[in-house]
């Protein structure tokens, strides 16, 4: 270990201590339960942020290969510090309105975030499962705080039971992967496989074990039986950091396993891909047609939004097309993170104590009452459907221009067709907010309304000027040395 | 016969016989000492390969720690009896069919591939020695290694957090 190993980690170490410190502070300083926790924590964030950030345009590996630093990593750790100050902002009034406000929210979040850096970096399998488990384990917890209720502690418990499930799947893909190569590490993997010394076949058997794990964690059909049901009963912050920074967690190492270390295996798992993408997108939009509560019908349309991510990574065999893929990938995770935590502002200024407020109907009338709050929501669910001038489109028009390059052309047809039946759903919602009469109750706290109008000028003004926003994805390629 | 043959079916015996014991057994306590001389045996199984590292581990941390737990949650959970399960329904037969076909699965390997399975080169002297342990785990594995006690540190916060009463 030398300084450039720790310099290369020195976003997770500022984050993690600073996580640990604030236990203590919290403790035996703040003691107070509404004191400057949140605040300080956001804090931490931002020192994090900075550090990562200072680290723009170096590539080179750290801990004997354990770790890389490059473009993909650096711009995962800005997004997933970026949705853990949006996390923050959300949970802010939320928890004491809920009256489940403790501050262990905040430094369990520092630490799942400090899980999914991880991921971003990780370089090897086995830090690949720590950063998987190092951010689960706190959403776990998460998902319950709600508790002695009976949804949170459901949610919990699903989320707990079939997440160690899926992490077992992992476990068991890394142990035959590492039977075939002899090898942990990605670039090892790379040269076994181009030596000839890998068992290709049971390399194959791994990888798709570890798309079974991961594909849990990103809610891709049909592993997605759980997600409704945990974003429903969770508290509205968490789901909304959840279905966020969980999914782009999952993504990461989704991305930076298959692209960077699997292209030889496009043959065989391609194919798994496309049917994978084409169901989750599929079910997740058909279902959600379906939906009356609002949080089940977001859980479904995330469902949906995995599956176009997916579409990205059915190409990851094709050298040439995958790096935009990648980068479209990412451009279309920023963008989904964006108009979703929107979304679930809007939800979290709506939703009342126990469970109410989540109706479809209970959105009658906004436009009326609080035309704010309903213009940005029609922003978002207008981004959701992939309507023009929104992230969500540019997002669209990348991944479906990748996966024509990429020669999957019924694929793209699926993807604009689920697309069409997302708009009725999605619509559906604006309808209600302005052509219904109703006394919707909203609880606008400075802290959502400022993040709903932040997030829904950015959902235009982004989609605007995309393109630097997308040269920066494209600068963010995986490079493993 | 060698004498570290005699040793090994002596052990083979206690191991298999302790299992069986484990499985069978109607008192959870008894089962939970059946695994731990079960443990044991395996322990000196890992002693025997030359593997002293593996079979402390094997020894502190299974018999040791995890069965203690096991044990305390037996106890204050008062499940030291568990009811005899029904003898039909799927409950009963999935397992015996998953092990026929484990079991089939073991002894076509054996017969068939006897002669195919290479002989295995005898690891080095110093492989899975304590120190050559640590020099892996503190020099290649030392970001896995640090991280592991930062998901520790995160579980048990996470458990007391969902453990501690609304009051406290």
């Amino acid at each position: 270990m030398n300084v450039q190993d720790l310099y290369a980690i020195s976003p997770l170490i500022v984050l993690v201590t600073w996580a640990t410190l604030l236990i203590l502070v919290d403790v035996y300083i703040i003691r107070d339960r509404n004191g400057g926790t949140p605040i300080l924590a956001a804090l931490g964030l931002l020192v994090a942020m900075g550090f990562a950030i200072a680290q723009t345009g170096q590539q080179y590996t750290a801990f004997n290969g354990m770790a890389v630093v490059d473009g993909f990593a650096i711009f995962l750790q800005v997004l997933f510090l970026g949705s853990g100050l949006v996390g923050i902002a959300l949970a802010y009034n939320y928890l004491q309105r809920m009256g489940i406000e403790r501050s262990e929210y905040y430094i369990l979040l520092l630490y799942s975030i400090s899980g999914m850096m991880l991921m971003a970096i990780a370089a090897d399998l086995i830090v690949v499962f720590l950063a998987l488990e190092l951010l689960s384990i706190p959403l776990y917890v998460l998902a319950g705080f709600g508790r002695p209720k009976v949804e949170p502690e459901e949610a919990a418990l699903k989320y707990f039971l079939l997440g160690a499930f899926a992490g077992g799947f992992v476990v068991y893909g890394i142990a035959l992967a590492f039977g075939a190569t002899a090898t942990t590490s990605l670039a090892g993997i790379v040269q076994a496989v181009n030596a000839g010394s890998a068992n290709l076949t049971l390399l194959s058997i791994g990888a798709a074990l570890i798309l079974i794990g991961l594909g849990f964690k990103v809610a891709a059909v049909p592993f997605h039986m759980w997600t409704p049901d945990v974003y429903q009963g969770a508290p509205s912050a968490v789901t909304a950091f959840m279905s966020v920074g969980a999914k782009a967690g999952g993504f990461a190492a989704l991305l930076r396993v298959f692209v960077s270390a699997l292209p030889e295996l496009a043959a065989d798992l391609s194919p798994v891909l496309w049917v994978l993408a084409a169901l989750t997108m599929i079910l997740g939009n058909v279902v959600a047609i379906a939906q009356g509560n609002i949080k089940r019908l977001l859980a479904y349309s995330s469902i949906a939004h995995a599956g176009y991510i997916l579409m990205a990574l059915v190409v990851f065999g094709n050298t040439q097309v995958s790096s935009d893929a990648v980068a479209a990938a990412l451009f279309y995770l920023v963008a989904y993170a964006v108009t979703s935590f929107g979304a679930w502002a809007v939800v979290i200024a709506l939703e009342k104590a126990e469970q109410k407020g989540l109706a479809l109907d209970d959105y009658a009338g906004l436009g009326r009452k609080y035309p704010g709050l309903a213009a940005a929501m029609a922003v978002f669910m207008l981004s959701f459907t992939g309507v023009p001038p929104t992230l969500g489109f540019v997002g669209k028009l990348y991944l479906f221009r990748t996966v024509l390059e990429g020669g999957f052309i019924w694929l793209a047809v699926i993807g604009v067709l689920t697309s069409l039946v997302s708009a009725y759903y999605y619509l559906r919602i604006v309808v209600i907010m302005y052509m219904r009469d109703g006394d919707p109750q909203v609880h606008a706290e400075p802290w959502l309304r400022l993040t709903a109008g932040v997030t829904a000028v950015a959902t235009v003004v982004l989609s605007l000027y995309a393109g630097p926003l997308f040269a920066w994805a494209s600068q963010a390629v995986l490079k493993l040395f | 016969m060698t004498s570290e043959l005699i040793l090994f079916f002596i052990l083979a015996i206690v191991a298999v016989a302790s299992a069986v014991g484990m499985l069978l057994s109607r008192n959870a306590v008894y089962a939970a000492l059946y695994l731990i001389l079960n443990f044991a045996t395996v322990a000196v199984f890992y002693l025997m390969l030359s593997a002293a590292f593996i079979s402390l581990v094997q020894v502190t941390v299974y018999a040791g720690a995890i069965m203690v737990l096991f044990l305390f949650v037996i106890m204050l959970l008062g499940a030291e009896h568990t009811g005899r399960l029904s003898e039909s329904g799927w409950m009963f037969w999935t397992p015996i069919v998953l092990g026929a076909v484990l079991a089939v699965e073991a002894l076509y390997i054996i017969l068939r591939q006897w002669k195919a399975i290479p002989a295995t080169q005898a690891a080095g002297s110093d492989f899975g020695a304590p120190a050559a342990v640590g020099l892996e785990l503190f020099q290649n594995y030392l970001l896995p290694f640090e991280v592991t006690s930062v998901l520790l540190l995160v579980a048990m916060i996470g458990a007391i957090l969902l453990a501690r009463s609304k009051k406290a």
